[in-house]
């Protein structure tokens, strides 16, 4: 990974509380686990920015070396590295990641579950 | 592309020698694994570093020719 990779992902996660690395964007992803993740977030209500790893390479792969975690999705909160997938599921079925962000002083806003 | 679920439960085996792992193919297609470990190894560990083991463990196949393996771990008890 190159510094200005490292600066740009870096500047990511320090620019805003809640980040998620994921493939697609939030309104329209492109992978099963991202779309989970951000189905999780929308249901907290939380809101954050999603970056299209797909849009770039060097952050795609940046990314994984950065974390040393071998997927994406990747969450973010203030800065810490908070789980993939399965464990932002895993948290937030146990009620761990609302936990979370409130320690965090991250706003949750839980929507209704359609259906 | 798809890996084994045996050489799966192998690699993390040899890695966590005790472990108890439990694979299941969710699609019957050899791509699609949900897997479940629980490990001595786990104790006092965050999910992310029990999550990272595992990972160690198959060398560097999650995310290459292991697309699709939802991972699930469980500290074991003393024994």
């Amino acid at each position: 990974m190159d510094d200005q990779t490292k600066d740009q992902i870096s500047n990511e996660i320090a620019n805003q509380d809640v980040v998620l690395f994921m493939k697609g964007t939030p309104v329209f992803p492109q992978c099963g686990f991202s779309a989970a993740v951000v189905g999780v977030l929308s249901h907290l209500g939380v809101k954050f920015r999603g970056v299209n790893v797909l849009e770039d390479d060097a952050i795609r792969e940046g990314i994984k070396e950065f974390t040393n975690w071998p997927t994406i999705p990747q969450l973010y909160v203030k800065g810490e590295f908070i789980g993939g997938c399965d464990i932002i599921r895993e948290m937030y079925e146990t009620g761990e990641l609302i936990e979370l962000l409130n320690t965090r002083g991250i706003d949750v806003n839980p929507q209704p579950v359609n259906g | 592309m798809a890996m084994e679920a045996q050489e799966i439960e192998r690699l993390i085996k040899e890695a966590l020698p005790g472990a108890t792992v439990t694979i299941t193919d969710l699609r019957g297609d050899g791509d699609h694994y949900a897997c479940h470990v629980m490990a001595k190894e786990f104790r006092g560990k965050t999910r992310i570093q029990q999550h990272q083991i595992v990972y160690e463990a198959l060398g560097g196949r999650m995310g290459g020719e292991l697309h699709a393996l939802a991972l699930q771990t469980t500290p074991a008890d003393e024994d």
